[in-house]
């Protein structure tokens, strides 16, 4: 055996003791505190608002006549409304749809940012030129007043093509942080071998640049979660997001705000439980940002 | 640098214009006005409807180019033309201007200074108690949003009223009281008592945004061999802080600015609306479900026109604090 031989044998010997990427985020990521703190309360947050109403004996359709506006008790966990509702059982319906507006949301929103920041810096010139001139346009609005001017299209029940415009409106600053990073991408050796190679520049895009800022998207579409919700939250509550009779956290905090003073429980149940769920995903994002970045365990 | 301001203002106003008038063209075809003749009673004749829309241009049996064509000229003379009762929506929004003027600004010296000190001093003694517990709390802080925070504050003060004072200290509702007799003295205090809740419920936000930000980028420079070369020189160590960490620090702090700024408009509108002040904000809510087009492209410009001159002062800004920009 000659030393190259050796050396060689020795290279793939601790090449495969090296463990996966996933891997290695995941074990830095589970042993921070915040990591461990976000993934926990978050997963209860679903298994509740998935899992809750399978327990509850109401329903969040259920009137009961004989308890209007009562306090908290064992037969109505979080008390009752005027209507007589359930207020465990509405909260945990406006929670699932809460949570399935923010990660779709999310996931449509860092898509679409992207795809508009890796194709203006990877193809520069005048497409960089007009993808930029669209997302400093899309900027200069405020998201909220744009969606509240569109509110009356997603009318009643339209709660997809709400999600839809929702994201529209939330990918504009990943999307110039996306197209810095493409541009430096570009010039790494494997996407120049690739275009010599004759891979045509769309695929590449989705083969190597994309794929190459995924810690950077996997960051900011967790980030962008909480930001759904808290916009969703935001628009319900003044009427311009869900519309009945889909219930959100922004109409449940709408309506219980009206009548927080004397009966509490419709407020702080629901403020609650939309901070935790917020809290929780601030927590993994924060936590899954060190655990991509190699520099920041050494600062500690 | 002339030259380089000039070029960013032609850019901005090219921005405002185009943005204004997706603004209208959205607020034309999203909009009906017509609907707000439906529930009269007795109901009007179309004619008389179609009539009273077209004088007010609103009238979606127009063409939408050509509303915008008449909104478009009637702006550009500074006329952003009429509400859905006739009123000229000029008059209306220079009283609410003001309203809102005093709130965001008050809201953003507040926000953005008592951020930059609450970060450079949790950077400082990083890992302190100080530290940790600004951390703590500013991730508290970014989850709640500010119609949460209002209304929460609201109830706080109600109570503390109630139990702790036993009269009113915070009044939860309006700019000011109506009908007051106590002089000058008395407004202003009266003022201030309508303008702390308000004031918190916007900047709270902004200090936590603001504090997270300062302290990664005190951070960064603390240990640059600039500030140990201002050390060694002989200045203080507080000197050297301010003078060449702290200044240092400011500069992508300053460029952040400008995006947060949307953000407290959003934030500035729901204060409003929650706590009752009349400014834009609250217009613009109550013109999208009256279906007034013409107010809410107004508010629209005017919303432009205030994230882009907060774009250009912090160009300045970043000016002044960086002399590298300045050649």
């Amino acid at each position: 055996m000659t030393l190259s031989e050796e050396q060689l044998a020795e290279g793939f010997g601790a090449v495969s003791k090296v463990p996966s990427r996933t891997r290695v985020v995941a074990r830095r990521f589970f042993a921070s505190t915040q990591g461990r703190i976000g993934f926990a309360v978050l997963a209860l947050m679903f298994l509740l608002a998935f899992a809750g109403p399978l327990i509850s004996p109401w329903s969040y359709t259920d009137k009961d006549f004989t308890a209007f506006m009562q306090p908290p008790s064992t037969r109505h966990w979080f008390g009752t409304l005027q209507t007589g509702s359930d207020v465990f059982a509405v909260t945990l319906r406006g929670m699932q749809k809460s949570l399935v507006v923010g990660l779709l949301a999310a996931l449509i929103s860092t898509a679409l940012a992207a795809v508009v920041g890796s194709f203006g810096g990877y193809f520069l010139g005048w497409t960089d030129r007009t993808l930029s001139w669209v997302t400093d346009l899309l900027l200069v609005l405020p998201a909220f007043l744009v969606l509240a001017i569109l509110s009356p299209v997603f009318g009643p029940g339209q709660w997809a093509l709400f999600v839809v415009m929702l994201a529209l409106f939330l990918w504009m600053v990943t999307s110039k942080i996306v197209r810095g990073m493409a541009i430096s991408v570009k010039q790494r050796e494997f996407v120049q071998a690739a275009r010599y190679m004759g891979v045509p520049p769309v695929r590449i895009i989705f083969r190597h640049v994309i794929p190459n800022l995924s810690s950077l998207l996997i960051v900011d579409a967790t980030l962008n979660v909480s930001t759904a919700i808290l916009t969703e939250t935001s628009l319900s509550y003044f009427g311009f997001g869900i519309q009945p009779p889909d219930v959100s956290f922004g109409t449940l905090i709408a309506d219980g705000s009206k009548t927080a003073v004397y009966a509490p429980w419709t407020f702080w149940f629901v403020a609650g439980l939309l901070v935790v769920t917020v809290l929780a995903v601030n927590l993994i994002g924060d936590a899954l940002r060190d655990a991509f970045d190699p520099s920041s365990g050494r600062r500690r | 640098m002339a030259g380089f301001l000039a070029r960013r203002l032609l850019s901005y106003a090219v921005l405002v214009s185009v943005a204004a008038s997706l603004a209208y063209l959205l607020a034309a075809t999203a909009l009906d006005p017509r609907s707000n003749y439906a529930d009269r009673t007795p109901k009007p004749p179309p004619a008389v409807v179609d009539a009273q829309l077209t004088a007010l241009n609103l009238n979606d049996k127009t063409p939408l180019l050509q509303r915008y064509a008449t909104w478009a000229g009637g702006v550009l003379h500074g006329d952003f033309g009429k509400t859905v009762t006739g009123a000229p929506v000029n008059e209306d929004l220079k009283r609410r201007m003001g309203v809102t003027f005093r709130l965001v600004i008050v809201g953003l010296i507040c926000g953005s200074l008592l951020g930059v000190l609450v970060g450079a001093l949790a950077a400082v003694r990083q890992y302190g108690w100080f530290d940790r517990l600004t951390t703590g709390l500013s991730f508290l802080v970014l989850a709640v949003p500010v119609v949460v925070l209002a209304n929460v504050l609201i109830l706080v003060a109600t109570w503390a009223n109630e139990n702790v004072f036993g009269r009113y200290v915070f009044l939860v509702s309006g700019e000011y009281s109506d009908g007051l007799t106590t002089g000058f003295l008395g407004h202003l205090v009266d003022r201030l008592q309508h303008l702390i809740l308000p004031t918190i419920s916007l900047s709270v936000g902004l200090i936590a945004v603001f504090s997270r930000y300062q302290r990664n980028m005190m951070l960064d420079v603390l240990d640059a061999d600039f500030v140990r070369t201002a050390r060694a020189k002989g200045l203080s160590r507080r000197r050297a802080l301010t003078r060449h960490a702290l200044r240092t620090a400011l500069i992508p702090v300053v460029t952040y600015f400008a995006f947060t700024f949307g953000a407290l408009l959003t934030g500035a509108t729901f204060t409003e609306k929650i706590f009752g002040w009349h400014g834009l904000g609250e217009q613009l809510i109550n013109s999208i479900f009256s279906n007034d087009v013409n107010t809410v492209a107004a508010i629209s410009l005017l919303a432009a026109v205030a994230v882009l001159a907060a774009s250009f002062a912090s160009d300045l800004l970043h000016a002044a604090l960086d002399p590298r920009v300045r050649a």
